[in-house]
This record gives structure tokens, C-alpha cells and sequence, in this order.
């Protein structure tokens, strides 16, 4: 298809910016507010998907240099090992902790190992969801 | 002191390091590296040598799945540490072997990795004190064993034997994992000690006999035991550093492992003394019978250590006897033949192990391991001819060496338990001893066919593919040190004794620990008892035997070669695919269709009817939130899309129909409150109509199926059955009120997870093993497509395949 799609395009461009930052918002917003891994990683996924429809699969994947099947599976093996990392602590499988911290210019901050646990979720999401569709539209 | 947990973890660590390991290091051997593993851990085992002695043992906890009583405990005690020192021992000598033994053109990072993977494994079933968490370790055995002996996979017999192999350990396994749930029935605890320390109050118990049945079945198919010794000889197409490990030191040891474990456990009954003695007696004697007129030497030596597992088993069988009446004078003789088992069981690693090495030195050197080509090699290798008969001659049961000992209390036991008055011993027990002695006999002339056919007549050269020559020193090194343990052991058996069986004995008979010492002194001499007369004559008639081998090997023969058990696996094998293959074609038509129609009739039939049968039909709607008129309008849109797919002209219309009900479920979301699923469903809803438009050029033409009447009504029938049932059950789970609400219990979230967003917290803290699953299911589906799409099958790719 040469179809020079100008208003796509440049559109896409601004929009693309938009959504990944949306995407970061939810994942780190998803454990007080709406959001989490498996929607920041399906938001995630849709950028990708947008600029491989508007701009061609190989001019991205030069500029995204990821096997998003190693994604996949990194984010298998996080979701996974946070489980593991439990036993480190002499506390059932997949028990996760969560603690306030005073970090500098961010003042008091709930860090939580869920993050960990729901970063491998999204990269799933994320390593999947692309890697279907690249695979589909690839197959002609 | 580090755990032990830590210990089993370690080698499946190095199983994940070796592939990265390998691309770093091109120069040097892998093998090298690996080595440290096992020998680090020796080291470590070894160092509980002293206290395991005096008597303590070790036992660590790591929580895994509480709820269930299923936890990570591992535990250290006389039984658990001789198999550790043989898996970890025979594990260092087998990697420096293979060193030289696997050429660097080899996938040596994948040999090693599963070498590894079976090493951690194997660690786990010895350790695990909890018997769910050594049932998954037990199939890992048999899956990372699959992996090895199926490592020259271009072969179609190494293939096979790797799927006999699989086939029959794994279903013993899972018989075995139906009887171990049994047990956490019957017990309430999936941890042995618990179970050794409760079971007498369940001897009468109903399900008590059918769990031991299945145990032992575990336990039977795992060790090669008579009727299922069939795949070890076809496991033999492994590399020989493998058969070396696997398949004479570790893995067919396990079994023996389960029934030593469970002998406090089911000891007492009649049953198990007859099941254990007999089954193990019966393989010693066919695996000795049958291993005499093998050609291949690795498939003699196939034979010989089914029938050596067969006479370790009967001994654990026999020990068994003790356990009958209790404590007594009397019966504490009896478990003498359990430390004759645990004895036996060492030698045989020793020099079995050897044995196999020496096999793989001449497969190497000479290019085959048919004896009917081999001979008088021992002039060219006499190192190798050295151990090779060290080795055969102690598993012969001749002095100076250790399979002496053992052979000599194997028939002390066989001989003690005539005596026995229970069990109907008076009319068949005389029949053990007869069978130990006739297996024996065959034993010795196959240990005299491996020495003298291989190494001593004519050497035929021009029958070999290369000249004989010693192997190189590094190959020698491992064997020779089997060897010369081989020898240590019978100038120094009671040291042995002392430190590591005596404890094991505690281990296994647990009540009598308590009251008398179990250890027996080992001595090499002990005047002219019936059992220095019965290796007199094994020796006699041995020799005998052996010289006129030529003129009665015809009775071979007298059994057609179609009525093996190999040809009856086969048999079955291809009757099930046959069948299966049938069926399967039967329901499988290609046709999207039929396949909806059995999901759907499934669902019809398992939830209709189990709301019919529970009588959850009725259901109230006055306790509903009120209806808007917005919720009209969104519900009334999505009918109108929903009918409108049916009549819909093309395909695109279709899709965006389809999009219409999904964004009216989000909206639905956003005026119910609940943006985190409107969001994903929005997005969902997105991706997929996207995936849609992907994938739609490459669909076929849309065109109305013009289908017969027949099919149009039950299609009809099926949709209105699926949704009606779907209605009423969303209707019905509103009061439905079986088990008190949990939502109370979420309520805390902010106190428990520290998450302001409770479905974020149920999902990731309270739930977070369903999530992990979703992604691991959502991983699967990912590479299913990927492959699905990626590697289709050309025309013609398939007769590749087995060339």
C-alpha cells in the first residue's frame, strides 16, 4: 500500500507521545487509582501498534530494536521470580511487602514490591499483544 | 550452615547459567566449569558425614503454598545423605568423564544444562521432606532424563527410547501422585515424618492398601522393575556418560529411594513384604536371564543393572519382615537385609558406573560394542581391561571386592527369611532362596562373558572401525577411581558401615532406632556358613555354564521374539495412536463451527445442568439497582448490534458491529463506576478490532453459509440455551448466598497491600497467584500464535523428518 497518509502521520507523531506517557501514568498510578500493569502494558501496546500501522513495520523496528518475544518472556520470568523472591524472606509464595519512604524532591513515597510483580505482568502484555499482531500482518 | 533448599537450587541454577556460560568461554571445555557444581556440593554433603553419624538430623522450611500443606521442606538424614553423596559423587566423575568422552562439536551447553536440570531434580526427590514437592521433582527426573537420553535426537531409536522411557515413568508417576494424595487424605499432612509418626492409627483404613499400590507402581516403573524394565535397555541410546549417571547410579535409584522411605509407612503389611520381595526377586532373575544373550555390551549391562535393582529391591522388600511384629529380638534380624540393600546399593553405583565408562572407552576406541566383533582387547588396553574386570568381578560377587560383601548378606538375608513363620514362608519362602541363587548364577556368567569375550580371544581388527589403543589418561581418570573405591571398600567396608548406613538404617526403621543398634560388622571371613557354600556354587556351576555357552544359548530362542514385552508396549503404543488418531478425526472436521457447538454444548449441558440440579433457578431481581433510562438506551444499542451481525452484508460491517456491543459494555463500565475495567476493555476493544483489520485482507471471501435447515435450527437451539443460561446465571449469582461475602476482606486493602485501588490489590496482592498464571496462559498463547504463524509446514518440509 503507498498510501502517503500525511495527516496520520503527523498526528501520530504528537499522539504517540501522548499514550506512552498515558501508559506510564497507569502503570505507576495502578495501585491507588485506576491503572496497573495489565492496562498500562495493553496502552503500552497500542502506541506500538499505532506507529507500526502509520509508519512500516521495518522502519520501526529499526528504531525499536526489541524482540518483543524476549519481552514476553522477561516478563514471564519477572511475574515469576518476584514470587520466588518471597522465599528469600522465609514468607509464602508470591507475598508481596510495601513500606513509606522519604526520598528526596519526591517527599514520602509508598514503594512496593507489586510494582516489580506488575511491571513483568505488563511486559507480557505488552510483548504478546505486538508480538501477535507483527506476526499476523507479517504473514502474507 | 547454608540449607539444604540452597543446595537443590544450586545445580538448576547452573542449568540456567550454562547457555550464557558457554557463549563467553569458546576455548575451554565447558565440562570444566560444570564440574565445580557437583564437586562443591559433594564437599558440602560431606561435611554432615560426623553429625548425621551421631545421630541428628536437619530439616529446613520454606513456605511455598501453606494453605495447601504443601511446603518447600527439605531433610537431611542418614537415608537421603548416601543418595545425595552418590548423585553428587557419580555426578562429579560422570562430568569429568564426559569432558573427554563429548567432542566439541557436541551441543555441549544443552548436555550439560539438562545434566544439571537432572542433578537438581534428583537432589529434590532425595531431600523433600514434603511428598507433593518431591512428586514434581520426580517428573522433572523423568522429563530432564527424556531430554538426555534423547540427546542425539537425529536418531529415530534415541527418540523412541526417550519417549518409552517417558511413557512408562511418567504414568508409574502419576499413579504414584494419586497414591500420595491418598496418603494426604488419609493423614491430613503431605509431610513424611508427620505421615511415619500418625500412620499406625490408619492401618485399617480403606484407602491405606490401594495407595500403597499405587506408590509401589511409581516406585516400579521408576527402578526398572519387572514388567516395566523395558525402557531402560532401549534408554541406552543416551551418550554413555548418561547411562553412566542415569541409568546406574541415580534416577533408577529413586524408586529404590521410595520404597526404602515408605517402608515405616507400609512395612507391616503383608502385601508389601510379598509385592517388593517377589517383584524384585522375579527382575533379578529375568533381568540376569535375559541380560547372558545380549550381543551389545551396553545392552548387557542394561540388563545387569535391572537385575541388580531387581535384587537391591528384594532386600528392601525383605527388610520389610521386621516391621511385622513390632520390636523384637527376634525381628531385628531381619533388617539386616536392609542394610544389605543400602551396602548393595553403593557397590553398585561403584562399580556399575565404572563398568559403563569402560564401555563408553571401547565404543570410543574401537567404534563398536558388539561383543561377537570385539576381543582380546587386553593387550592394547590393559588400563581399561583392569577396570573393566575390577568391575565385572565385583558385580560377579567375587572377592577381593565389594560386590563380595553385598552378595554374600544379600543371600544371608534370603536365607534368614525362610526361617520366618509369617506371610505362608514355611511352603514358599524356601523358593526365595532357590530364585537369588539361580539369579546369581546368571549374574556370574554374564560378569565372565563382559571380561573375557571383550578382552581376551582372537583380536579381530579388520572387524573393528579403528585399531584398539588405550584411551586417553583423561578418560581414565574417573573409572580408575570407581575402581579403586571398588577395592577400598571391601579392605574398609565397616567404616562405611558405620558413618553412613548405620544412620540410614535409623532412617528407615525409625521405632527400632530407638531400642538397638541396627549396624551389622561387615566381615569378609566369616567360617564355611551356607552362604560361602552357595557362592562356591555359583561360581561351580558358573564356570560350568559359561564354558558350554554354545550349546544351550538355543533355549533362548524357544520363546518367539514377538512375545516380549517390548512387542506388547509396542503393540499398545500403536493401538493407542491408531485409535486415538480415529477419534480424534472423528471430532475434529476443521469446521469453526463444530467446534463452537461442543464448547457450547459442554457449557449447556455442565452449567444448565448443574443449575437445574442444584436448584438454583430461582433468583429475585428486587434487590437490583435501578435501571436509567441511559442504561436503556446503551443496553437497547447493543441488542440492535448484536442482531444486526447476523443479517450483516460484509464482513467490515461485521467487525464494526462487533466493536458497537464491546464499547457498550465499556460505557456500561464508565456508568457502573468502574474506570479501571472500561479502560481495559476500551483498550481490548481497540486492539482487537485492529487485529481484526490486520488479518482482513488475508480472509477468505465473506460469504452467507447456505447451510441445510437441520443445522440452521440446532445452531438456533444452542444460541438461545447459551443465552438464556447466561442470563439466568447473572441474575441468579445476585442471591446466591452460599458462603459468606468476602468483600469485607478487601475492604483492607489499604491496611494489607498498602493500595487505595482495591481491584488493583486483589488482583496483584490478594490474588496475585491467578494473575501470575493469567500471564504465564497469556505467554503460552503469545508463542502458540508466533509458532502457529511463523512455522507452518511448507509442502513436502514434513519428509525432512527422519532423514
Amino acid at each position: 500500500m503507498k498510501i502517503n497518509n500525511v495527516i496520520l502521520r503527523t498526528v501520530a507523531r504528537v499522539v504517540v507521545y501522548i499514550i506512552l506517557t498515558l501508559a506510564v501514568y497507569l502503570f505507576l498510578a495502578g495501585h491507588n487509582n485506576p491503572g496497573g500493569g495489565f492496562i498500562g502494558g495493553l496502552v503500552l501496546s497500542t502506541a506500538f501498534v499505532l506507529l507500526f500501522i502509520v509508519f512500516d513495520i521495518e522502519t520501526i523496528q529499526k528504531a525499536l530494536p526489541f524482540d518483543f518475544k524476549k519481552v514476553a518472556a522477561l516478563g514471564a520470568l519477572l511475574a515469576v521470580g518476584t514470587g520466588f523472591g518471597s522465599f528469600l524472606f522465609d514468607v509464602s509464595f508470591l507475598t508481596q511487602a510495601f513500606d513509606y519512604f522519604d526520598l528526596p524532591f519526591f517527599g514520602e513515597v509508598e514503594l512496593t514490591t507489586v510494582t516489580i510483580f506488575e511491571l513483568g505482568v505488563a511486559l507480557v502484555v505488552v510483548g504478546v499483544v505486538v508480538t501477535i499482531i507483527l506476526s499476523i500482518s507479517e504473514d502474507v | 550452615m547454608i540449607s539444604v533448599n540452597v543446595l537443590i537450587i544450586i545445580p538448576f541454577l547452573a542449568a540456567a547459567l550454562i547457555p550464557f556460560l558457554n557463549k563467553r568461554i569458546s576455548r575451554l571445555h565447558i565440562g570444566w566449569f560444570v564440574l565445580f557444581v557437583p564437586l562443591i556440593l559433594f564437599i558440602f554433603l560431606a561435611r554432615y558425614i560426623p553429625s548425621i553419624a551421631n545421630g541428628s538430623t536437619y530439616l529446613y522450611t520454606v513456605n511455598w503454598i501453606p494453605s495447601y500443606g504443601i511446603n518447600f521442606t527439605s531433610y537431611l538424614d542418614g537415608l537421603s545423605l548416601i543418595f545425595g553423596l552418590i548423585i553428587t559423587g557419580v555426578g562429579a566423575l560422570v562430568i569429568l568423564y564426559s569432558i573427554y568422552y563429548l567432542s566439541e562439536n557436541e551441543s555441549l551447553k544443552h548436555f550439560y544444562a539438562y545434566l544439571m536440570l537432572f542433578m537438581g531434580a534428583m537432589l529434590g526427590v532425595i531431600f523433600s521432606d514434603n511428598i507433593m514437592v518431591l512428586y514434581v521433582f520426580w517428573e522433572l527426573t523423568s522429563i530432564s532424563s527424556f531430554l538426555l537420553i534423547a540427546f542425539w535426537f537425529q536418531r529415530k531409536r534415541s527418540r523412541e527410547g526417550a519417549q518409552k522411557a517417558l511413557l512408562i515413568t511418567v504414568s508409574g508417576g502419576i499413579s504414584m501422585l494419586v497414591g500420595f494424595i491418598m496418603i494426604g487424605s488419609i493423614t491430613e499432612t503431605f509431610s513424611f515424618r508427620e505421615i511415619i509418626t500418625i500412620i499406625p492409627d490408619f492401618y485399617e483404613h480403606h484407602l491405606f492398601i490401594p495407595a500403597m499400590l499405587l506408590i509401589l507402581l511409581g516406585a516400579f516403573t521408576k527402578s526398572a522393575q519387572f514388567p516395566f524394565h523395558i525402557w531402560l535397555p532401549s534408554a541406552m541410546e543416551a551418550p554413555t556418560p548418561v547411562s553412566a549417571y542415569l541409568h546406574s547410579a541415580t534416577m533408577v535409584n529413586a524408586g529404590l529411594y521410595l520404597v526404602a522411605r515408605f517402608t515405616p509407612v507400609f512395612g507391616g503389611e503383608v502385601a508389601w513384604f510379598w509385592l517388593v520381595t517377589g517383584i524384585g526377586l522375579v527382575t533379578m532373575f529375568w533381568g540376569s536371564f535375559t541380560a547372558v544373550r545380549q550381543t551389545d555390551l551396553k545392552a548387557l549391562l542394561a540388563y545387569s543393572t535391572i537385575s541388580q535393582l531387581g535384587m537391591i529391591m528384594s532386600m528392601f522388600g525383605m527388610s520389610s519382615a521386621a516391621l511385622n511384629n513390632g520390636y523384637s529380638a527376634d525381628s531385628v534380624v531381619y533388617t539386616q537385609a536392609a542394610f544389605a540393600a543400602l551396602f548393595h546399593l553403593i557397590n553398585h553405583a561403584t562399580f556399575k558406573s565404572a563398568l559403563f565408562m569402560v564401555v563408553g572407552i571401547i565404543d570410543h576406541g574401537v567404534g563398536t560394542r558388539d561383543i561377537r566383533r570385539l576381543g582380546g582387547l587386553a593387550t592394547y588396553m590393559p588400563v581399561t581391561f583392569t577396570i573393566a574386570m575390577i568391575g565385572s568381578f565385583s558385580m560377579a560377587g567375587l572377592p577381593p571386592f565389594n560386590g563380595f560383601l553385598s552378595k554374600e548378606m544379600f543371600f544371608t538375608s534370603v536365607l534368614n527369611i525362610r526361617d520366618l513363620n509369617i506371610f505362608s514362608l514355611e511352603t514358599w519362602g524356601t523358593m526365595l532362596p532357590v530364585i537369588a541363587w539361580v539369579a546369581s548364577v546368571f549374574t556370574f556368567i554374564y560378569c565372565m562373558i563382559v571380561v573375557f569375550q571383550t578382552f581376551f580371544g582372537k583380536y579381530k581388527e579388520e572387524r573393528l572401525e579403528h585399531p584398539a589403543h588405550e584411551a586417553p589418561p583423561g578418560m581414565l581418570i574417573a573409572p580408575v577411581i570407581l575402581g579403586v573405591l571398588v577395592i577400598a571398600i571391601f579392605f574398609f567396608p565397616n567404616v562405611l558401615g558405620d558413618y553412613l548406613i548405620v544412620p540410614a538404617m535409623a532412617s528407615i526403621f525409625p521405632t527400632f532406632a530407638t531400642e538397638t543398634d541396627l549396624g551389622v560388622t561387615i566381615s569378609a571371613w566369616h567360617g564355611f556358613q551356607p552362604e560361602l557354600w552357595m557362592t562356591i556354587g555359583v561360581v561351580v556351576i558358573g564356570t560350568l555354564l559359561y564354558i558350554s555357552l554354545k550349546y544351550w544359548k538355543k533355549i533362548y530362542g524357544i520363546l518367539p521374539e514377538s512375545w516380549s514385552f517390548d512387542s506388547l508396549y509396542n503393540a499398545i503404543l500403536e493401538t493407542v495412536e491408531t485409535s486415538s488418531n480415529k477419534i480424534t478425526n472423528f471430532y475434529m472436521t476443521g469446521y469453526l463451527r463444530d467446534y463452537l457447538v461442543y464448547v457450547y454444548l459442554f457449557f449447556i449441558i455442565v452449567v444448565g445442568g448443574t443449575l437445574i440440579y442444584t436448584g438454583a433457578l430461582d433468583f429475585s431481581i428486587a434487590n437490583n439497582a435501578p435501571i436509567d433510562a441511559i442504561d436503556w438506551v446503551i443496553a437497547i444499542t447493543m441488542i440492535i448490534g448484536a442482531v444486526a451481525i447476523i443479517f450483516a452484508k460484509s464482513r467490515l460491517t461485521a467487525i464494526l458491529l462487533n466493536g458497537v456491543i464491546g464499547y457498550g459494555v465499556a460505557l456500561f463500565f464508565v456508568l457502573l463506576r468502574a474506570p479501571d475495567l472500561a479502560l481495559t476493555q476500551t483498550v481490548v476493544e481497540t486492539v482487537t478490532t485492529v487485529l481484526f483489520l490486520v488479518a482482513y485482507y488475508f480472509l477468505p471471501e465473506w460469504k452467507k453459509e447456505d447451510s441445510p435447515r437441520r443445522t440452521k435450527s440446532i445452531n438456533l437451539l444452542i444460541s438461545i440455551l447459551v443465552g438464556t443460561i447466561f442470563v439466568i446465571v447473572a441474575l441468579a449469582v445476585q442471591n446466591g448466598k452460599l458462603f459468606e461475602s468476602i468483600s469485607s476482606y478487601f475492604e483492607n486493602s489499604y491496611e494489607l497491600a498498602g493500595a487505595k485501588n482495591i481491584v488493583n490489590a486483589i488482583l496483584s496482592d490478594f490474588r496475585g497467584f491467578d494473575t501470575m498464571l493469567e500471564v504465564v496462559v497469556l505467554l503460552i498463547a503469545g508463542i502458540g500464535i508466533f509458532t502457529l504463524i511463523k512455522f507452518k509446514a511448507g509442502k513436502g518440509e514434513e519428509e525432512l523428518e527422519n532423514k
